[in-house]
């Protein structure tokens, strides 16, 4: 299941409803599930934005300290950063991406977390 | 000046005594002071100003800890660069040894200073490729000199790290 379905059924649906198509031969059961919190929490990014200061090199080791990334997707993470200005270095669940964003801001570099609406 | 690695450290040797006073400078270069434009760039917001919640909570209880990580490299490397209280002749180059266990701090250290001079002066992103720009003149040319004999360190202690793991 896609992000954005999920995301959308969490934000209207609380609660699932199986309902079986021959309802003539026997009552439907319906079952009800609470969702968690967590559940229906929709995922967040973890961006890095440019930065004209910080060397590239120091960028792609940065990147592979924090996310554990390999060189060359440490690389491309980066040239991502220096061309586009920006580049979305994680998606997940919001306290996580607020500890990356910490990492990150510990090392000097420019990141945010944004929901990823 | 002459940089090598000499077993578990980094040497920075035949440092002239203006280099060596601009390296004695870092510490005091990484404080953002009273510069509102360097203390927003070291401690930048963690997401969109309408994220009100999530941005006063980090004020609170990241920030602090961000200035004590800071402040911990710039400690560190302060005590290296005792070793640049020359006792000999008053023009006398001099020799910094880098243990390797400090390279992060320095990184760290040296970064800060470079972010807090750069948010300072306000460098366009111009002056900060232009490399053969004369650091003579004014203020405002030293510091962008400063920058980038940072960097060029850093670079250094990254090629140096890179090369040991």
């Amino acid at each position: 299941m896609g992000w954005l379905r999920w995301k959308e059924e969490a934000k209207f649906a609380t609660t699932m409803v199986i309902d079986f198509p021959d309802a003539a031969l026997e009552a439907p059961t319906i079952e009800k599930k609470e969702a968690t919190s967590q559940e229906i929490e929709i995922p967040w990014n973890v961006v890095v934005h440019n930065d004209p200061v910080n060397l590239m090199s120091y960028v792609t080791m940065v990147f592979q300290r924090v996310f554990g990334y390999p060189r060359e997707r440490a690389e491309k993470h980066m040239l991502e950063v220096h061309r586009n200005g920006r580049s979305i270095l994680w998606s997940g669940v919001r306290e996580r991406g607020e500890l990356y964003v910490q990492q990150l801001h510990g090392y000097l570099l420019l990141a945010t977390i944004e929901k990823t609406v | 000046m002459e940089i090598c690695r000499q077993d578990q450290a980094l040497e920075i040797r035949e440092l002239d005594p203006f280099l060596a006073e601009l390296l004695r400078q870092v510490p005091e270069s990484a404080q953002p002071k009273d510069s509102p434009a360097a203390e927003e760039r070291l401690f930048s917001a963690p997401a969109a100003p309408e994220e009100k919640d999530l941005c006063a909570e980090w004020k609170v209880y990241v920030v602090p800890e961000l200035r004590r990580l800071f402040q911990s490299a710039t400690e560190t490397i302060r005590q290296d660069l005792e070793q640049l209280q020359c006792t000999g002749k008053p023009f006398a180059n001099c020799t910094l040894r880098i243990p390797l266990a400090h390279t992060d701090a320095w990184l760290n250290a040296l970064n800060q200073a470079r972010l807090a001079i750069a948010a300072t002066y306000q460098f366009s992103d111009h002056e900060l490729c232009d490399h053969y720009r004369s650091p003579l003149g004014s203020r405002r040319d030293l510091s962008l000199f400063q920058v980038n004999f940072y960097g060029f360190l850093q670079e250094f202690i990254l090629r140096e790290m890179e090369g040991n793991s």
